[in-house]
């Protein structure tokens, strides 16, 4: 249809024939909604069911009420009074929050330069997807086997220990590199860096490179040129994995667990703690405190950023 | 061609030591997973032998590891059918405007970026206060869905925004269907993307923890197992069961990548026939 407009002659008076077909595409325009409506539908199902309507369970539920063995229907606010009369909920927030942000600043500070030396120091495309490809490789596997990994390097006789000792630097093994902040820190950046090179990467291979050249040839440093064209740039990409490293962190309760030996705690161990206990009521409140949190940050940042642009 | 610049040095040793960050872990273990039996969980190596692997293979004092991993390849196969399967319906949907679009892009970032345990919890609860039985195969196969699928859809967006409309257009001035032009045009067009959807599905599922934790029921998939183990096993056989885990999924990495090569190499070679026409 799009290529009859195209093609049609200026100059001929639009006939009958034209009106008729008008009136088709319009008709035409309302049954392929449809169509598509239905082409839709199968993940229209699949997030209604494992999506909206779990959210719903755990917003009711969070006003239930909890006994030491069952849950009972009710609608009590004395869950979110708990929690936000709770010390332990700020603190656990905050703490959070702090492991979002360091998070946030090591894996863009690594992914930016990754993704920098991919798009514009590899010249030839088989070797940028060669090496993005073992950039991403990881992520397809398993989380809880990449943790486990950092055993043999961090523990007390560990790599790192015996390394540190041999040259000098300490002379009795060091107790915070297992089961610490550090540790779950440093396992955060090993899985989720990823997350930030891929959409830096995706945007930055979009930068025409002759913005760049005409900025060299207007006497930008190198310096300059980073910080005044590639960087502004590559804002989409960069938004794009803030997005997922924060929530990803945000969200994680395995990492925080196993990394810090229990030792540290965040809202995901909050609400993994209070299933254990079977107490869902209290579990539900502190996951809805935590998706707003998190739709909050997300709609903040979708306001920087439109996600099917970049794509 | 140009001489590099001191910072591409500079920049290639960071990336060295980005890959060795990124991969020394796995190597590591790959390495202690060969311990003596008398060795431990660090170096030194006691020995070298297959102690730990044929551990893995005698009858389990904790755990079912062989009937999780048949459990867990299972669901990975349902939920890549799946996903490619709904992802390519979706994508081809989202071509054309429809009531309910933004919210239903919506809803997919949200599922993308939900935190696990929420989803984890509210299907659970879900299941368990309507009077249904939590399994792998039905809860615990929706929420991986709720995981898989937004990763499908953007690779589909992805796709579809890079795809030359004319060739379909030049189809259906042909005469072909709306269903031909889908079944002869688009879809060889995106068959080497399919590849990358399926396998987002497969490993994505088939290492998925958070969101099956609560939703799996009573027979585990391989990820809670080996997350059991964690807290109870204290000998090499966790590094040999992460060994052969990681192996497998690098296999499958390699099956599917070498696929997509295959595929875009036999398009290469074979997809255009220009100047091979009867003149």
């Amino acid at each position: 249809m799009t290529v009859s407009s195209k093609t049609g002659v200026p100059g001929i008076s639009p006939g009958i024939k034209d009106v008729s077909r008008a009136r088709a595409k319009l008709s035409g325009t309302t049954s392929t909604g449809f169509k598509s409506l239905l082409m839709a539908s199968p993940l229209i199902a699949v997030l209604l069911f494992f999506l909206v309507l779990p959210i719903g369970m755990i917003v009711v539920v969070s006003f239930w009420q909890a006994t030491e063995f069952s849950i009972i229907p009710a609608f009590v606010l004395e869950n979110y009074e708990f929690l936000l009369g709770s010390d332990v909920t700020y603190r656990v927030f905050l703490n959070t929050l702090k492991y979002a942000v360091i998070t946030w600043v090591c894996t863009l500070l690594i992914g930016f330069a990754v993704a920098y030396f991919l798009a514009f120091h590899v010249r030839s495309l088989t070797w940028q997807i060669t090496l993005f490809l073992l950039c991403t490789i990881p992520f397809w596997t398993s989380n809880i086997i990449r943790m486990i990994s950092w055993i043999p390097f961090l523990g007390r006789n560990g790599i790192a220990n015996s390394t540190l000792i041999s040259l000098g630097v300490i002379e009795e093994p060091v107790e915070w590199l297992l089961f610490s902040d550090f540790a779950v820190i440093l396992a955060f950046v090993h899985l989720y860096t990823l997350f930030m090179i891929v959409p830096i990467f995706n945007t930055m291979m979009r930068i025409d490179h002759s913005l760049i050249e005409a900025a060299r040839d207007a006497g930008a440093s190198g310096a300059q040129i980073l910080w005044n064209v590639i960087i502004p740039l590559s804002k989409p990409g960069i938004m794009i994995g803030t997005i997922f490293v924060l929530t990803l962190v945000m969200g994680d309760f395995i990492t925080v667990r196993f990394m810090s030996g229990s030792q540290s705690a965040n809202v995901g161990r909050l609400i993994s703690n209070d299933v254990a206990l079977l107490q869902y009521p209290s579990a539900a409140a502190t996951a809805v405190v935590l998706l707003l949190t998190v739709l909050i940050v997300i709609g903040i940042l979708l306001r920087f950023v439109d996600i099917r642009k970049e794509l | 061609m140009e001489r590099r610049p001191r910072s591409f040095y500079v920049l290639a040793t960071f990336f060295g030591l980005f890959l060795l960050f990124l991969y020394g872990p796995t190597i590591t273990i790959a390495i202690l997973s060969f311990q003596g039996p008398g060795g431990g969980l660090t170096f030194p190596m006691r020995g070298m032998s297959f102690y730990w692997f044929s551990d893995l293979f005698e009858q389990q004092a904790v755990g079912d590891i062989w009937g999780s991993f048949r459990r867990s390849f299972a669901l990975g196969l349902m939920v890549m059918m799946t996903t490619v399967v709904v992802s390519v319906m979706a994508g081809l949907a989202f071509r054309q405007r429809f009531p309910g679009a933004d919210l239903l892009f919506y809803l997919i970032i949200t599922s993308l970026v939900i935190p696990s345990i929420l989803i984890s919890l509210g299907v659970g609860l879900m299941f368990s206060q309507s009077g249904l039985d939590v399994h792998w195969s039905t809860s615990g196969f929706g929420s991986q869905l709720t995981w898989t699928l937004p990763f499908g859809i953007l690779i589909m967006f992805a796709v579809f925004n890079r795809f030359e409309k004319s060739y379909e257009e030049a189809a259906r001035d042909l005469g072909a269907s709306n269903w031909q032009t889908v079944r002869y045009v688009v879809l060889p067009i995106i068959a080497p993307s399919l590849i990358g959807v399926a396998l987002f599905g497969f490993t994505l599922s088939y290492d998925e923890f958070a969101r099956t934790l609560l939703t799996a029921g009573s027979y585990n998939t391989l990820p809670l197992e080996i997350y059991g183990m964690t807290t109870n096993v204290t000998t090499p056989v966790l590094y040999a069961l992460g060994t052969l885990t990681t192996g497998f999924s690098f296999l499958i990495i390699g099956a599917f990548l070498g696929i997509a090569w295959r595929s875009n190499r036999r398009r290469a070679r074979a997809g255009s026939d220009a100047g091979k026409g009867l003149i």
